[in-house]
Formats: structure tokens, sequence, C-alpha cells
């Protein structure tokens, strides 16, 4: 038995896992879990943690549930980012080893895409969509637990990788013919493929699921010229993500062919294709970018009307222009790689398709300045991240269109112009949304206000120091230096600049910790919000106590404007929402079920089955995800009713119930 | 005669006035990309620039307009500026916001579509010195068909006379790329793509990949050296007589997996660069088919289908 022994260790502790730093994370992981397992059993809470969270279908936990994962990935992917400014600081130093620095930019950009961005939005999704169409649960509210528990085991089993086996190296985009054996032989590369798949899948669900949603739950009354920009931006995304994920599935199946069953769809040998993958990827690749910023615009417009106190201008514009975006992201993926040979005539093509997409972008920004024309700003700290995000994005935006310039971008791809450009535009578009976001729901969520001075202490670092990381390296860029170099030499005029930049990221560093320190302490210290609706809201979402009862609306409101409850507040009938008991019936729930958490788990041993080639493990995992599919598809029992009494007595308690 | 409290913050500008002045010149030429020494990347850099002065209309505007707004209405006490909570939208304001990007956008697009084209082409007349590229894990292979000659991690060519340049990779994907004479283009395998570039100065240039492959790709530096024709000509008749030929086995060495250092042969062996079955676009127009003999390298226009 000593051999299998060693095989275990050697194939699960390979020595890229065996370096210092890992192996004190690997120490401080241990104690953590000790010490969470410890405090769950010592306070009793484990039956809890189950009940009320593991097999929750209540989209409002859900939302916590993906907010929480969200912001353990946004620390995981900043560390990441900070060890890559860390070994670029200076010229030929090598605080990490090559294979170590390759690993850190590949996970830093799949964290920060697919596990932090992606479950932030889909938190401000599930925590606001329901309650701003008047609706009580989203449209499949198992498949939504499915989409987090997928989504969240997928994060496991891909986070697992630096411990366990080996981190995939190959970048976020993963493009072959690197990604196969002859390169890449180690088990990285597998818990790339595997893990997004199953993770994409949680991902198709959730925009199949936001899309019926919208679509079919919205309150009587509320046409779709009557729906709050964020629910269109849902539905558009939904949308996006239907149509997107796809060609991304295929193209990570058809790279884990080839590193598992020898085929060569992508490889350097027997005629592969690698560009095949390219123009998969970036088919998904391009409307995901739209995917991570469209939602993002929906907040936007939310938050500028409410601190505002103005309507949203030019609301039927706002909506031609998202699905101008959203049509038109589909037929600009080619300008990710103009530079690989495909012609003039179709670069000029996506060159000017690329351009034209600026102009619907442009045409909200417009709109949204005039939003605040004419009415009283409020300096919030949701405020001042909308605020940033304009003169950012529209940088951010400019650099885009040098780069959609055909011959320019001969000379800017794949340089740090590019890095600081894409940046520019995540981080002031989608990082400062999910923030803006955060701290405009999280009364509505979490029943107290975030503290506002501890928020903008954050919110100017994070707002400096995003300037001061990425303002040297567009120059960088101009300098000539590309992406993902682990080291460079001196002499070429690099290096200032390079710790300009990480002066930076430690600046953003701070802010993250300031932010955290702001979240703990409102949670332990913050302002109750006794009201409801503690920004003076526009949207039905205020109209509901906070933090919202399990059945939201006790009476499902009938809408008449475009902002609903802003509307009411103006004709003084707020009292209108106050019930009399004979309004309120028996409400039918979604009942809490295990198996969703259940197929996420059998998808992860799946997943890790199959990174290690154990293919015994594989198969009893693929026998769980079936056994919870059958088992779920024949299970009726799958609501429960909540008495009449039930809701009278707790919407009395909140003194929203009349007589 | 001033106060001199008005001196002083001046005096304190003009280091900060000095820098950004250096900073628009292109202090040094370190800024690699604003100082390109031939036709195409001087093209390129026009286009950079006036892209950078459409969306710098556009940043101006946008700006102005934001920091009025925002100043202007801010929730203060005794604020006398209108508020005005219900008013939605105005159709001349918009029809403006939709017309004026269009417009700029507009102004750039034409010059990208005709310079787009104009590039993929060497200019009509001009005879071009041909060198095959090979991409290999981590190093650069460099083939002179015409001159018989190769060359590792450095690149020797004439100046004033277009260089094409033909790409493949027998390694994962990278983009080869000289930031001082232009744009970059990848090296994929099974594939070969066309990239002409031009040097108008004598001087050694940087040239690097653009496309992570591996552990080594950092290292995947290389050195241009621009010389005048007869220069070029003196090196390519030392190399053949004082360089020692590049065998198959060598080859079979460079395959390996490893970084190198600079190495010049005075031949290379047959088929480690691909014929060029199915030909690529040269002129925009057509197909062209590079015919290879035993001396010389000519272009036969294919048909198109």
């Amino acid at each position: 038995m000593p051999s299998f022994v060693t095989y275990l260790i050697h194939t699960l502790f390979p020595p890229t896992v065996r370096y210092p730093d890992i192996l004190l994370i690997d120490a401080g992981l241990i104690v953590g879990a000790i010490g969470l397992v410890g405090f769950l059993t010592k306070t009793h809470r484990w039956g809890w943690l189950w009940r009320e969270w593991l097999t929750t279908v209540d989209h409002k936990k859900i939302a916590v549930m993906y907010l929480i994962s969200a912001i353990v990935m946004l620390f995981r992917g900043g560390i990441d980012a900070e060890m890559l400014r860390a070994q670029l600081a200076m010229p030929s130093v090598h605080f990490m080893p090559a294979i170590q620095y390759d690993e850190v930019f590949t996970t830093h950009g799949t964290i920060m895409i697919f596990f932090m961005a992606m479950p932030f939005i889909f938190a401000l999704f599930n925590a606001v969509i329901p309650l701003m169409i008047g609706a009580r649960d989203v449209a499949f509210p198992r498949v939504n637990a499915m989409s987090f528990w997928l989504f969240a085991f997928g994060a496991i089993l891909f986070n697992i990788s630096f411990i366990i086996g080996g981190s995939p190296d190959a970048g976020w985009t993963a493009y072959p013919p690197y990604t196969g054996l002859a390169f890449n032989p180690g088990p990285g590369e597998n818990y790339y493929f595997l893990a997004l798949i199953i993770a994409g899948m949680g991902t198709t669900m959730t925009g199949i699921n936001f899309l019926v949603t919208t679509i079919r739950m919205r309150a009587p009354g509320m046409t779709l010229m009557k729906m709050p920009m964020f629910v269109w931006a849902t539905m558009v995304t939904s949308a996006l993500i239907l149509f997107a994920f796809p060609p991304l599935t295929v193209a990570l199946a058809m790279s884990l062919f080839d590193r598992l069953f020898g085929s060569s769809f992508f490889t350097l040998t027997r005629g592969g294709m690698p560009m095949m993958y390219v123009n998969l990827f970036w088919l998904f690749g391009h409307p995901e970018v739209y995917i991570l910023v469209i939602p993002l615009f929906g907040v936007f417009s939310e938050v500028v009307a409410t601190f505002s106190r103005k309507a949203l201008f030019g609301y039927p514009l706002m909506v031609v222009s998202i699905l101008a975006i959203m049509f038109l992201s589909y037929g600009t993926w080619v300008h990710h790689f103009f530079t690989m040979g495909a012609g003039p005539g179709v670069n000029a093509f996506f060159g000017l398709s690329t351009m034209l997409i600026a102009i619907p972008t442009g045409v909200k920004i417009f709109n949204w300045i005039f939003t605040m024309w004419g009415g009283r700003i409020k300096m919030t700290v949701a405020m001042l991240y909308q605020m940033a995000f304009i003169p950012t994005f529209v940088i951010g935006g400019a650099s885009g269109v040098m780069l959609a310039v055909v011959p320019a971008d001969y000379q800017l791809h794949n340089t740090y112009f590019l890095i600081a450009h894409f940046h520019n535009v995540i981080i002031g578009g989608t990082l400062f949304g999910l923030l803006s976001g955060m701290y405009y729901w999280w009364p509505k969520m979490f029943g107290m206000k975030l503290n506002e001075r501890q928020g903008k202490v954050a919110f100017w670092l994070f707002f400096i120091g995003f300037w001061i990381t990425f303002t040297p390296q567009y120059l960088l860029g101009l300098k000539g230096m590309t992406r993902r170099l682990y080291t460079y030499p001196a002499g070429l005029g690099w290096h200032e600049l390079n710790v300009i930049s990480t002066v930076g990221a430690w600046i953003m560093g701070a802010g993250f910790v300031v932010l955290v320190y702001n979240v703990v302490w409102s949670l332990l210290y913050g302002e109750r919000d006794v009201t409801g609706d503690p920004w003076d809201g526009r949207t039905l979402e205020w109209s509901l106590p906070s933090p919202v009862p399990e059945y939201n609306f006790a009476r499902i409101p009938v809408v008449h404007e475009r902002d609903e409850w802003w509307a009411m507040k103006q004709k003084g009938q707020t009292m209108a929402h106050a019930l009399r008991p004979e309004d309120v019936h028996d409400i039918e729930l979604p009942k809490n079920t295990p198996v969703p958490f259940l197929l996420g788990a059998s998808f992860f041993v799946v997943g890790f089955g199959m990174t290690f080639k154990w293919w015994p493990i594989a198969i009893v995992g693929m026998l769980g995800v079936i056994a919870c599919l059958l088992y779920s598809g024949f299970d009726y029992d799958d609501h429960h009713h909540l008495e009449a009494d039930v809701v009278r007595q707790t919407e009395a308690s909140l003194g929203r119930l009349q007589g | 005669m001033r106060p001199a409290f008005f001196k002083r913050p001046y005096r304190k500008l003009v280091p900060l006035a000095l820098a950004a002045g250096l900073l628009s010149t292109g202090c040094g030429q370190q800024y690699v990309l604003l100082h390109p020494v031939g036709p195409v990347g001087q093209q390129e850099l026009h286009l950079m620039e006036l892209a950078a002065i459409a969306m710098g209309i556009v940043i101006l505007v946008v700006f102005t307009l934001y920091f009025y707004a925002i100043i202007r209405f801010r929730d203060k006490p005794g604020n006398t500026a209108p508020y005005r909570p219900d008013w939605h939208g105005s159709k001349w304001l918009e029809i403006l916001w939709w017309v004026l990007p269009a417009v700029l956008l507009t102004v750039i697009a034409i010059p990208t579509v005709k310079t787009t084209y104009a590039l993929d082409h060497v200019p009509k007349g001009k005879d071009p010195i041909v060198i095959d590229v090979t991409s290999l894990t981590w190093k650069w292979l460099f083939e002179y068909p015409g001159q018989h000659v190769a060359a590792v991690n450095q690149l020797v060519i004439p100046t004033g006379k277009p260089v094409l340049f033909e790409l493949t990779a027998d390694s994962p994907m990278n983009t080869f790329w000289i930031p001082a004479l232009g744009g970059m283009e990848y090296t994929m395998p099974n594939r070969v793509l066309p990239l002409w570039l031009q040097a108008n100065k004598p001087g050694t240039y940087i040239g690097l990949s653009g496309q992570y492959s591996g552990t080594g790709f950092a290292k995947m530096f290389f050195h241009v050296k621009a010389v005048s024709p007869a220069a070029f000509n003196a090196w390519v008749a030392k190399t053949r007589k004082t360089a020692s030929p590049m065998t198959m086995a060598v080859y079979d060495q460079l395959l390996k997996h490893n970084t190198t250092g600079q190495a010049l042969y005075s031949s290379y062996p047959k088929d480690t660069f691909p014929t060029v079955a199915n030909g690529f676009t040269l002129t925009g127009s057509g197909m062209y088919m590079v015919m290879r003999d035993k001396n010389d390298i000519t272009y036969m226009p294919m048909q198109n289908p």
C-alpha cells in the first residue's frame, strides 16, 4: 500500500502547492475550519445552518449567501492582485517564481469575473427583483437554489486547486494549445474547465430563471414600460446569459475532451485549430462583459434617480439603448483578436460594430447626468460610487474606442494599455456599481444601514487607489509593456510606473479592509432601519419593511406608475398599503429542500474525480446527480401554505395592519 | 509689483508644467509607441492620435456637464438651483446625444477602415524581403528564405525596405511584436499569418511577445537591428561564411521547452517552416501565393474562386 500513498501525495500535493506561503495558508485554513466547526457545535447551530440556509429556497436568503461568497471571493482575487503588483514593483524581482505568478494571474482573473462579479450581480438580482416587481419569489425557487449551489461548489472546486493538485496557469482566457497536455500536464486546467462548466450551468439556470421572473411574475399593472430600469437590466442580462454561456460551455468541454480523452480540437498536433477556441470563447466573452455591466447600469439608474430625488431622465431611450447594447454585443467578439489575421474586411466590420456600441452607452451616460440636472443630489455612499462611475467609465469607454480602431489595436493589443482599459470599465462600471448597489439595498437586505462615514473612507480609498493603480498602466502600454510578464528587464523605463501602480493597489487593498470593517461594524452597531424606506426611494421594494418578511407582500400591489412608491408618497397614499385584515389570505410559499445542496455537492464530486481522472469517484458523483434530479422531478410536495392568521400577526407586529 | 503669495504657488507649478510638457512631447524614446520609426507604426500612431482627440472632445463635453450638474444641484440648504423632480426627458437633447457621438465616431471610423485595408498589404511596387518567423517554447526562430540564413532571438533587417514576416508557431500561441516598427500579429500552430513592417531609421529595437505562452514567456525578448541595405548584405555574407549550419539536430534542440540566448546559422534545414498551401491576403483584393524556388521568392496572384 505505501506506493498508493506516495501516488496520492504526489498527485494531490505536488511541489507547486508546497510553497511556504501556501503551506501557511493551509495551516490557516485548517485552524479556521476547526474554529468554525467548534463554534457551530458549541452554539448548537448545525440545525439552524441546515434549516435556515443550506436548504433554503427563499430568494432573500440566497441573495445573502451570494453576497457573502462574492465578498470572500473579492478578498481572494484581491490578494492575488496584491501579489501580482508586489512582484511587478521592481524589475527582475523573484518574489514568486514564474509558475506561481502565472497561476496567480490566472486565478485573479477567473475569480474576479466568474466567482466575484457574477455572484455579486446575482446577489442583487435575488435581493431586489422579486420585491421590485411585486412578487413573492422568483419563478423557479428550487432552480434558483440549485443555481446557487452549482455556483458555490464550482467556486469551491476552483479554489481548492491551489492547495490540492496545483492551480491552472493559462490565464483566465485559457487559450489552447497551451492548455493542452503537452504543455500543461498537471490537474490545474482540469480544475479550471470543470469548475467553470459547473458554475456555468448554475449561471445559465439563473439566466432562465430571471428571464421568466421578469417576464411572467410582475405585479398587475406593471407593463414593460413601467418596469424600473433595474428590472429591464435584469431581463436583458438574463437574455444575454441565455445565449452567451452555451458557446463557453462548448469551448470548455472541447478543451476538456482534448485533455481527458485525447481528442484534437485545439491541439498543436493532428491539425488542431486553436483559433476556433478563441472564437467560441469570445463569442461568450464579449456578451459576458455586458453581462457584467448592464445590471450595474440598472443599479445606477435606480441610485441616481433616488438620490437626485428626480425621475430618471429619458426612460424610453434608456430602454432602447440597453436593448441596442444587447443586440450589438453579439456582433463585436472579433475585436478581442484583430491581430489573428482574419483579414481587413472582417476586422473593419468588427471595428465599426464596436464603435457603434459606444453610441447607446454614451446616451446612457448623458441621461444619467441629466437625471442629476435639476435634482437635489444627496451625497450618500451609494451615490458617491455612482458619481465616481460616470467619469471613470467615460474614460474607460474612450480608451475602448481607441482599441476598436483596428490599426491602433495592432499596437495596443495585449499591452498594459488593454489591461488599464478593461480594469477601467470593469472596476469603474462593475465593481463601483456592485458596491453602490450593496450600500443602497443593504438596509432592505439586513434591516440596518451601513455606516456612511466609514463607507465614505472606503470609497475614497477605492477611488483614489484605482486611479493611482491604472493611470500608470496606460502609460506602460505606450511604453510597450505586454501583459502577463512575470518579470521585466530594467532599462525599458517600466520601473517607476510599476512602482506607482503597486502603491495604488495597496491603497485599494486598504479600501477593502475599511469596507469589511464597515460591514462588520454596521452589522453590530449600525443604525436600524425602522421605516423600511431609509433613502426616500421610488420603487416598490421600499414599500416593504426592512428586513422583508418571508412572504414579501402580504397583498400583491397593483401598479399604476413607473415609480410607483414615489407616486404613492406624492399622493399621500402610503397608508393604502396598510392592510385591512380581510385582504390577507393564505399564502403559498416554496418549501425548503436539501436537493439543490446535494446536487451541487454531487457535481463537486464529479468535478473532483474528473480533475484527477479518478473515474470511480466521478461515476459515484454522477449517480448522485441523477438521483437528485430524479427525486426532484417526482417531488410534488414542493410548497407549503402560510396561514392568513400568521401573516396578519406579522403585519400587525410591524404596524402595517389596520384595525 | 505682485504680492509674493501669488508667485509662490506659481513657482511650484513650474516643474509640474515642465513634466506635463515633457510627457506630451514624449520625454525620451521610452514611450516607444509614440515614436515609431517606420511607416506602419506611424500610420497606427496617427489613428491613435485621431481617436484620442475625438474621445478627448467627448470627455470634455461629458465632464463639463457632469461637474456642472454635481456642483450646481447638490442638496444643500439655500441652493437656489431650480428643482424639477418631474423633468423626465427632452426630445431635442436626447436627439443631440445620439447624433454627437455618431458624428465623432464617423470621423474615426472612415480613416480606420481605410488604414485597415491599406496596412494589410505591402505597398505596391516595393519588393519586400521575406523573413519566416517561428515562435518556439520560449524563443524566436527567424529564417531568411531569400538569404538562406537563420537566427535565434535576433533579427537583422535592411532599412527603407518593407519586410514581410510570415508568422507561425511550433509552440503555444505568441504574438510577434516590434513596437518601434508597428503592431503585432499572432503566431499560431498550423497557420501562417503575414505581417509587414519597415524601419526607416537604423538602430536597435526591442521585440517581444504579447501572448502568454508559459513560464519562459517573459524571457521572449529579441533584438532587431535595422541596418543599411549594404550593411545588411554584408551581414548575410558574413553569416553564411562564419556561422555554423543549423542541422535537424540543432532544430530539435530548439524545440525543447527552455529559454536560450542569441544565435546565428549559416543555413537551415528544409521543412522547418510550413509550406504555405492556402496563401493569405496581401493586397486586400485577392489571395496571393508565396512561391519559393532555389534563390528567390515570388508572389503569384491566385484566382478568386
